[in-house]
């Protein structure tokens, strides 16, 4: 006879599922505890987080400074488009090599694959830092910063979108005795096209947002501005910086979404 | 040459036939003998042999999953085969080099159930891509950057197919019975010897279906291009096919003229 009870509400877990949530508790403690959690610092943060912003309002609005600042952020976005376009395509044809089964052997791949891994795996400030040091202060160790993190990121996404589209187009023309990278040019690129477009938009959005700070270690762009600012107690200026490096992330971020739409739209 | 195995050597056994080997002829574009098939320890198919002559066309037939599809890229070497030789163009698939293979595809063509063009490309360059077999590079990318001969082959390959006038059209603004025109001729395009079609009609309505078989038949014969199709329709594969081969339980069941047999030959296979 088919039994037609109501299954209990919760299961008893099991001992092995015990022991996991038991674990995962006692790591989430351990981990506040190495981060300085404080209740009492989150307690006593409001009336001083008050007086920052009864300090910091109203902005900066000088002209002078306005001026100033609108340069500064000119040279940020020229970082963040530049190393952008730089990494976007360079990362083409380090994709082609990355992507299983296109123009390259496995080992060539997995090697490939865990050179982009290693690139993702370093913050863009430290990339900063790194440039800084091989080509000096200023905006383009920036741009190198921020070409080498798109590498990184484009590269990756580049490589599993042209994996991940429909093989048909390809073996047509491997019928037609077409070489790798005739089918890689007239199949893999156009049809992950649409793919491509949107992980690059990603890109320059993730660009703009790194470029704001990488002047905070010397790699140009309006992240000198806040560090002046906050170092020389001028938080007017600092609120300044950071309302506008709020209106150019959003803007950016409102552009992209209106492009890919525009761009890709319905052939996704 | 072309190959009319006798009715009469057929031996009759449960209702399908089948022909005997016999020696090999001179002019035959494609030999397939005791070809077998598996994936892992799953046998797609056995001992599948036969002999295409230079200009006949064979109709393929047989059941959802007995191969047929497998079967035909054996032949153009896009997947490995178990066991057995094929040879094709006076090439042996099994031991060609990837050079080799290349240089064989550069002399078929193939035209699968979905058209398979790529969506983002103009119609023309699609069928500009039909020559990369036999002049591989940037040049053949595009039809912005091809020679002016490649240019003009590839729209006569387009009037061919009544499409001249959508050239410039994207691939994936066509509809069903348009795209695989193009795919005809972006197979036609190079001027194969040798034609692989599957299921040229499946994906269309049957107006369009039929529309499509009459032009590529059409030009097949016009041409003297070597064709092996697959289908379910049975009426097609004995008005298209000068021969039809039929595969079922993982074997061939039946190897004849289309003309020594009727649709309730075929429907044995399905049974």
């Amino acid at each position: 006879m088919t039994d037609t009870s109501l299954p209990q509400r919760l299961e008893r877990p099991t001992a092995l599922s015990f022991l996991i949530y038991a674990a995962v508790i006692i790591v989430m403690l351990w981990s506040f505890q190495g981060a300085g959690f404080s209740v009492d610092k989150i307690l006593s943060s409001p009336p001083r987080f008050a007086d920052f912003v009864s300090r910091a309002f109203p902005p900066n609005v000088e002209p002078k400074v306005l001026l100033r600042l609108f340069w500064k952020m000119v040279e940020t976005l020229q970082i963040a488009f530049a190393g952008a376009i730089i990494g976007i395509v360079l990362s083409v044809p380090i994709a082609l090599f990355a992507a299983r089964g296109l123009i390259a052997g496995q080992v060539v791949n997995t090697s490939v694959r865990n050179i982009l891994g290693f690139i993702r795996s370093v913050p863009d400030l430290a990339w900063a830092l790194v440039f800084v040091v091989a080509v000096g202060l200023g905006p383009f160790a920036g741009t190198l910063a921020i070409a080498i993190d798109t590498i990184g990121f484009c590269g990756r996404f580049f490589a599993d979108d042209m994996e991940a589209i429909d093989k048909g187009p390809s073996e047509a023309l491997t019928a037609t005795g077409a070489t790798r990278i005739d089918i890689a040019a007239c199949a893999t690129v156009p049809a992950s096209m649409p793919a491509f477009v949107s992980t690059a938009l990603y890109a320059l959005e993730k660009a703009v947002r790194s470029s704001t700070v990488l002047g905070l270690v010397g790699a140009g762009g309006i992240g000198i501005e806040l560090k002046v600012g906050f170092d020389l107690f001028d938080y007017p200026t600092a609120m300044t910086v950071i309302v506008m490096i709020a209106v150019v992330v959003l803007g950016i971020e409102a552009f992209s979404t209106w492009a890919r739409k525009k761009i890709i739209g319905e052939q996704r | 040459m072309t190959l009319q195995p006798d009715a009469k050597r057929r031996s009759v056994t449960a209702g399908v036939h089948r022909t005997p080997a016999s020696p090999v002829p001179l002019g035959h574009d494609v030999t397939v003998q005791g070809l077998t098939k598996s994936f892992g320890t799953t046998p797609i198919f056995q001992d599948v042999s036969f002999r295409l002559a230079t200009g006949e066309s064979m109709a393929l037939v047989g059941a959802n999953g007995t191969g047929k599809s497998t079967l035909l890229r054996c032949i153009v070497g896009l997947i490995p085969v178990s066991g057995g030789t094929v040879e094709v163009l006076g090439q042996h698939v099994n031991e060609a080099t990837s050079r080799d293979m290349r240089r064989l595809r550069a002399q078929t063509g193939l035209v699968a159930q979905k058209h398979n063009l790529v969506p983002r490309l103009s119609v023309l360059t699609n069928v500009l891509h039909g020559f990369l077999g036999q002049h591989s590079g940037p040049r053949y990318w595009s039809q912005s950057f091809a020679p002016a001969a490649a240019r003009r082959a590839a729209l006569a390959a387009l009037d061919k197919v009544g499409l001249a006038h959508l050239a410039d059209r994207r691939a994936d603004r066509l509809s069903g019975g348009q795209s695989q025109r193009v795919a005809i001729a972006r197979a036609l395009v190079a001027k194969p010897k040798l034609l692989i079609a599957d299921e040229p009609c499946a994906s269309l309505d049957p107006s369009a279906g039929e529309e499509v078989m009459d032009l590529f038949f059409r030009l097949m014969r016009e041409d003297g291009v070597t064709v092996i199709f697959t289908s379910h329709h049975m009426e097609h594969a004995l008005s298209y096919g000068d021969r039809v081969l039929g595969l079922a339980g993982g074997k061939v069941r039946l190897d004849a003229t289309a003309q020594s047999l009727s649709v309730k030959d075929l429907r044995g296979l399905y049974d």
